[in-house]
C-alpha cells in the first residue's frame, strides 16, 4: 500500500532534512499511527505520500505507483483513491453538511444520481443522518470532524490520511471519532494517521511509527505512545 | 464537467471581485478599442495611399523656349519634334510604363485655366508660356528612380517630377503617428495583462479554501483553474463588447457626424461600416483569449497540483 525506499527529504533554505533515510513498508488494511514530536517530520512524511512534495533521493510508493514517476496530471487520478482529514476541518462554512460532501464527488466530475445516492449514505455511516442541511458552523467540532470524514470517505478510497483529527476535539469526542476511523478501517481502507493524542495510541494498541528529528525510531507493532511530551 | 457548477463558480467569483473585474473590464476597453482604432488608423492611411498613388504620375517636362536662358538644361532652346520622338520611344520601350499621354502646351494651358480660373495670374498667361510634358503612369508608383535617371539630363527634358515624393511626407507623418500609437498601445496591453494576473491572483487567493478541497480530494488542474480562467475571459469578452462599441461610436462621430471628417475632407476615402465591422470580432477573439491566457499564466504559479 505504502512503501518508504531510504527517503530523505530536505525543504529549500533548511540545514537540518525533515526525513532523513526512512524505510517503511505499510501494508492494506493496517491502521498505523504516526507519532512524534513536532517538526520531527510527521506532516512531511503525510505530504510525501499526497505527492504535495518530492523526495530529494529514494522512493515512495503508494498503491504500487512510484510516485517520482507519476506524472502530474495523473497527480488528481491517484488522490481520488486517498482520503484525507485533518486537525482544522477544511469544510467550506458556506455550503451545508450534504453540499460540502457533495463537492468532492462534483469537482471529479460524478454524475448527479450517483452523488444524490452516495451522500446521504455517508453521512449516515458517519453518524450524521438527518443533519444534512446544517451549516458547518451550526455544528460541534466533533460533528464537523465527521463531515469532514464523510468527504474523506465518499469516495470508498483505498487509503486514508488523517493528520490530527483529534487535536482540537475535547476526548470524549476525541473517542468518537476515533471509533469511526476504527470502523472505516475495518471496511478494508488502511489508514495512517498523526497524532499527539497519547490515550488514544495507548487504547488503540494498533503499529505505531515514531520519527524523531527526520529518522525512523520506532516501529511497533499493537505499540503504545511510548514517550512524554 | 457539470456545466451549472462552473458557471456558479464563475458567477461567485465576479461577484466577489467586483471592483477588480470592472478595472479589468475597462483596461481591456480601452486598450482594446485603442488597438482597434489604431489598426484602422492604418488601414485608413493604406487605402489613402493605394488612393493616391493610383492617381499621381511622374511628369516629364519638355523644354520650353523660355526656359532656354533660366534653365541649365535647356540652354539649346525649345524641345525638337526628334526629341519629342526619342523620348515617347524609350517611353514605349520601358517596362515599367503603364500608360503616358502627351500634354501640349495648349492643354496645359486649358488645365491650368480650368484649376485657376478665379486667379488673376491665369488671365496674364499664354499658351506659349506653358510646358510641354509626358505624364507618365508606373506599374509601380515606388519605382520613380528608374525612370527619373533614364530621362533627366536628356535633350529636350527639363525636368523630371515625381509627384509621389509630395505625398511621401504626408504618409510618413500619418504612419509615425500609428507608430506611436501603436507604442502607447503595447504599453495598454501590458497593463491590462498585468492587471488580470493579478486579479486572477486575489480571486484565487479569496478561494484557496475551494481549490484546497479541491486538490485533495483529486479534482484535475484544468477543473480547478477552468472556474478562474473563465471568469477573466468573460470580463475580457465584456471588455471586448464595449471597445467594439466605442469603435463604431469612434466612427460615427469622427467621419459621420459630430466632427464629420467626410463632408470636410471630401477628397479623402474614408473608411466604411464594413472594414469597421471585420475588426469587430478579432477585437472580441482577442478581448476574450488575451484575459484568458493571463489567467492561465497566473495561476501556473499560483495553483500547483
Amino acid at each position: 500500500m505504502i512503501r518508504f525506499d531510504n527517503v530523505t527529504k530536505t525543504y529549500p533554505r533548511q540545514n537540518r532534512p525533515a526525513l532523513r533515510d526512512v524505510s517503511l513498508e505499510i501494508e492494506k488494511g493496517e491502521f498505523v499511527f504516526l507519532v512524534g514530536s513536532s517538526g520531527s517530520g510527521k506532516s512531511t512524511f503525510l505530504r510525501l505520500i499526497l505527492r504535495e512534495e518530492r523526495t530529494d533521493t529514494g522512493m515512495v510508493h503508494v498503491l504500487g505507483k512510484d510516485l517520482a514517476r507519476l506524472s502530474n496530471w495523473k497527480v488528481p487520478q491517484m488522490r481520488r483513491q486517498l482520503g484525507t482529514v485533518f486537525q482544522d476541518f477544511r469544510l467550506l462554512p458556506n455550503k451545508t453538511v450534504a453540499e460540502n460532501v457533495a463537492f468532492a464527488l462534483e469537482v471529479i466530475g460524478k454524475p448527479r444520481g450517483t452523488i444524490r445516492k452516495t451522500v446521504p449514505e455517508v453521512l449516515d455511516l458517519v453518524g450524521l443522518g438527518g443533519k444534512e442541511d446544517r451549516m458547518p458552523g451550526e455544528l460541534s467540532g466533533g460533528e464537523q470532524q465527521r463531515v469532514a470524514i464523510a468527504r474523506a470517505f465518499v469516495n470508498r478510497p483505498m487509503l486514508l490520511i488523517a493528520d490530527e483529527p483529534t487535536g482540537n476535539l475535547d476526548p470524549q469526542t476525541s473517542v468518537g471519532i476515533m471509533r469511526l476511523l476504527d470502523r472505516i478501517n475495518r471496511t478494508g481502507t488502511t489508514v495512517v494517521m498523526a497524532t499527539h493524542d497519547q490515550n488514544i495510541v495507548d487504547q488503540m494498541r494498533k503499529r505505531v511509527i515514531e520519527l524523531e528529528k527526520g529518522r525512523l525510531v520506532r516501529d511497533q507493532s499493537r505499540g503504545v505512545y511510548g514517550y512524554q511530551h | 464537467m457539470r456545466a451549472q457548477f462552473v458557471l456558479s463558480e464563475i458567477g461567485v467569483g465576479l461577484r466577489r471581485n467586483l471592483t477588480m473585474t470592472f478595472a479589468v473590464i475597462v483596461s481591456v476597453a480601452l486598450s482594446l478599442a485603442l488597438a482597434g482604432g489604431s489598426w484602422l488608423a492604418r488601414e485608413q492611411v493604406d487605402s489613402m495611399k493605394g488612393y493616391w498613388y493610383d492617381k499621381v504620375q511622374v511628369s516629364i517636362f519638355l523644354c520650353n523656349k523660355n526656359d532656354a536662358k533660366t534653365d541649365p538644361n535647356c540652354t539649346k532652346g525649345a524641345v525638337t519634334e526628334e526629341q519629342k520622338k526619342d523620348v515617347e520611344k524609350q517611353l514605349k520601350a520601358l517596362p515599367l510604363v503603364d500608360k503616358y499621354f502627351h500634354e501640349s502646351a495648349e492643354d496645359a494651358y486649358k488645365h491650368y485655366k480650368e484649376q485657376f480660373s478665379d486667379s488673376p495670374l491665369a488671365d496674364s498667361l499664354t499658351p506659349d508660356q506653358m510646358q510641354e510634358s509626358f505624364r507618365v503612369k508606373l506599374k509601380d508608383p515606388t519605382k520613380f528612380q528608374v525612370v527619373a535617371s533614364a530621362f533627366q539630363g536628356r535633350p529636350g527634358v527639363q525636368e523630371v517630377q515625381d509627384q509621389k515624393a509630395l505625398l511621401d511626407n504626408l504618409f510618413g507623418l500619418l504612419n509615425g503617428m500609428t507608430l506611436a500609437a501603436l507604442v502607447v498601445l503595447a504599453f495598454m496591453l501590458a497593463v491590462a495583462m498585468m492587471l488580470i494576473v493579478n486579479t486572477v491572483r486575489v480571486s484565487a487567493f479569496s478561494r484557496r479554501r475551494e481549490t484546497g478541497i479541491m486538490r485533495l480530494v483529486g479534482a484535475s488542474s484544468f477543473y480547478i483553474q477552468m472556474p478562474f480562467i473563465m471568469e477573466a475571459a468573460f470580463a475580457g469578452l465584456v471588455g471586448g463588447g464595449l471597445a467594439c462599441l466605442m469603435l463604431l461610436v469612434g466612427r460615427y462621430f469622427l467621419i459621420d457626424h459630430g466632427l464629420s471628417l467626410q463632408t470636410k475632407v471630401p477628397l479623402i476615402n474614408f473608411l466604411g461600416w464594413g472594414e469597421v465591422a471585420q475588426v469587430l470580432p478579432l477585437v472580441l477573439v482577442v478581448g476574450m483569449l488575451m484575459p484568458a491566457l493571463a489567467a492561465l499564466i497566473a495561476l501556473r504559479k499560483y495553483l500547483k497540483v
